[in-house]
């Protein structure tokens, strides 16, 4: 037990340390408020005249602690798939997970799933692929609780390529899906 | 796709001075067995410059056709004659060419103009010559006259085409026809454009602009509204859209999939595909009263329907067999038939407007091209070696297929003969250039 609180304390004071914020005085729950410390927090200032002033963390309203959690969220919404195929890989559960319990938590929010295609094939036949790449990941988020009524599909199959190289590379970054808050 | 029209123009110079060929434009083995045609310039019977030169639209239209070979005007052996009365025999009894097309261009009335164009048979010419016996009256092939606008040379030229196509060939012309296509340009406002222009490019007019895709325009059979899908409300639309007075209906707009809209061939109806019920379906819905109908059932994608000439039975696209493949279903009986088993996909297919064979996108070795199968025999053949082939739409006569391509990493729109023999790469402008349709006769 002891060496299990000084690992979580460590824990806690190895990403404060590599972030080089000075202090906190509540404990830091989420990433998405951590990083808010270092940018907004509570750093002194040295001030002419030997005085030295300090601030208070900030208090965030369930607004924009919702804000910030999707903001978090949304730098990893895209999964990625194999050529013609609409299995999401076991490398991308985590984050359709971690979706998934945020959309559970917070009811009231929808998310749009979008389905993508790379070029090769006909644009009909992606936008059917695209669909059923939309609908994998739905099928998931449903499974975890999530309400139907929280989640709308749209597939654009091979219309909206995010890279318009056509090699391979180029290919595998446009087969996707897209969770879109 | 203005730089369209220059490209014909090019083309032609590539065609009569092949040695200064530096276009980046795919030209096969068509060209060298096209058949020698001669097309004089029409002579201006007016004062001042003549206002646009008939011949010219002319000689491109049938170089374009793959068919025919106009030569090079400064080679006739004969110069500024309008009609067989002035055709001298004797002095074309050697000259490699199976027929004259020329006329004359005369002032009108206000901004209008007397064409008259005759076609001349060299063939029986030199054989008149050869026997010694000339009968000029039994030289000519096809001989008019109209009276056009200002606005109309290019359209009349094309008619000309049109004849001397159908005289020569006994198949009628298609160059009085349009193609509709997407443009896609991220630095425009709205990035996706509904595009229609003259089958060579000209006279583009854009009839639709949006923020999101467009896709799939298609014609109604008498060449005057697009079915095509909107994106424009966040999700996929079925909407028409008369090409003249703008207005647009919107035909389905179900949850899911609204997609790959096709008029029947009595206008009244869409083939499209529905993926409200779960997969992706074919179904038929009527155009005035919305009314659908369910074609297809089953658990894997059907998509791409197409119709048979004589509207009783559907192509469509299937992955039931594991991959996709074209199916055939008679709207009747709703019995379905598989019909292409060649090669690793198969997909996007149309009826060519004889009934007799099937273009289609075909995958093998991974290689995305357009292929053509008789549906009688079955057999097949790969008739471009582009990349990334898609969106092949046949012209109304037949002889030419129009499809997307992808081209020094761009999309482009591409054509190819029916017999695989002539290619021709259509260079764009700005942008992506997708999903050709060729319209109906006009």
């Amino acid at each position: 037990m002891e060496l299990n609180k000084l690992l979580k304390a460590m824990a806690v004071a190895l990403p404060l340390l590599a972030l080089g914020a000075c202090s906190s005085t509540s404990e830091s729950e989420t990433d998405a408020s951590g990083s808010l410390g270092s940018n907004t927090g509570s750093s002194s200032g040295v001030v002419s005249g030997g005085v030295e002033t300090g601030s208070a963390s900030q208090i965030l309203t369930p607004e924009e602690q919702q804000q910030l959690k999707e903001q978090e969220l949304r730098k990893e919404h895209i999964i990625y798939f194999d050529f013609d195929r609409s299995e999401v890989q076991p490398q991308f559960l985590e984050i359709i997970q971690a979706h998934g319990n945020y959309l559970v938590e917070n009811p009231n929010v929808r998310v749009l799933i979008e389905g993508h295609a790379d070029e090769r094939g006909t644009p009909e036949y992606n936008i059917a692929l695209g669909e059923r790449r939309a609908k994998a990941v739905a099928k998931y988020l449903q499974s975890m609780g999530v309400l139907p009524s929280q989640m709308s599909i749209v597939s654009y199959g091979e219309e909206k390529p995010l890279d318009l190289s056509r090699t391979n590379d180029g290919f595998a970054k446009n087969r996707r899906a897209v969770l879109v808050y | 796709m203005k730089i369209l029209g220059k490209f014909l123009a090019l083309m032609l110079i590539v065609f009569s001075l092949p040695s200064k060929a530096a276009l980046d434009i795919v030209i096969t083995e068509g060209v060298d067995t096209a058949r020698p045609i001669a097309v004089m310039p029409f002579v201006w019977e007016g004062a001042g410059p003549v206002p646009e030169q008939i011949a010219n639209v002319v000689m491109s239209d049938l170089s374009r056709s793959g068919t025919f070979k106009p030569v090079d005007v400064i080679s006739l052996p004969q110069q500024g004659i309008s009609m067989v009365s002035q055709f001298d025999p004797a002095a074309w009894a050697n000259f490699d060419a199976e027929a004259l097309v020329m006329g004359s261009i005369k002032p009108y009335g206000t901004n209008q103009y007397l064409v008259k164009f005759e076609l001349v048979d060299l063939i029986k010419s030199q054989m008149q010559v050869a026997q010694g016996k000339i009968d000029k009256a039994d030289l000519s092939l096809d001989a008019r006259e109209t009276v056009i606008s200002a606005s109309q040379f290019r359209q009349y030229g094309h008619r000309i085409s049109d004849i001397v196509f159908e005289k020569l060939t006994g198949i009628r012309g298609a160059f009085l026809t349009r193609i509709a296509y997407v443009v896609v340009d991220h630095n425009k406002s709205n990035p996706y454009q509904l595009m229609i222009s003259d089958y060579d490019g000209y006279n583009e007019q854009m009839l639709l602009s949006s923020p999101e895709p467009l896709m799939s325009p298609s014609w109604s059979p008498n060449g005057r509204e697009l079915a095509y899908v909107s994106f424009e409300n966040r999700q996929a639309e079925i909407f028409v859209q008369d090409i003249y007075t703008q207005a647009r209906k919107k035909v389905t707009s179900f949850p899911g999939i609204n997609g790959a809209p096709v008029f029947s061939p009595d206008g009244k109806k869409l083939a499209v595909t529905l993926s409200k019920d779960g997969q992706p379906e074919i179904y038929v819905v009527d155009i005035a009263t919305g009314a659908i109908k369910r074609v297809t059932n089953h658990y894997a994608i059907d998509t791409e329907p197409s119709w048979f000439p004589d509207g009783r039975a559907l192509l469509f696209t299937s992955e039931r067999g594991g991959r996709p493949q074209i199916y055939k279903v008679d709207l009747a009986s709703g019995k379905i038939t598989r019909l292409t088993f060649e090669g690793e996909w198969n997909l996007g297919g149309n009826i060519t407007p004889d009934g007799r064979s099937m273009v289609f996108v075909n995958r093998t070795n991974g290689k995305f091209n357009i292929a053509r199968m008789d549906l009688q025999t079955g057999f097949m053949q790969v008739l471009t070696s582009t990349r990334l082939d898609e969106s092949p739409s046949t012209a109304p006569n037949g002889t030419m297929v129009i499809y997307g391509t992808t081209h020094n990493g761009r999309q482009v729109l591409a054509a190819v003969s029916m017999d695989g023999r002539f290619k021709a790469r259509l260079p764009a402008g700005q942008g992506e250039v997708k999903s050709p349709s060729w319209s109906p006769f006009l």
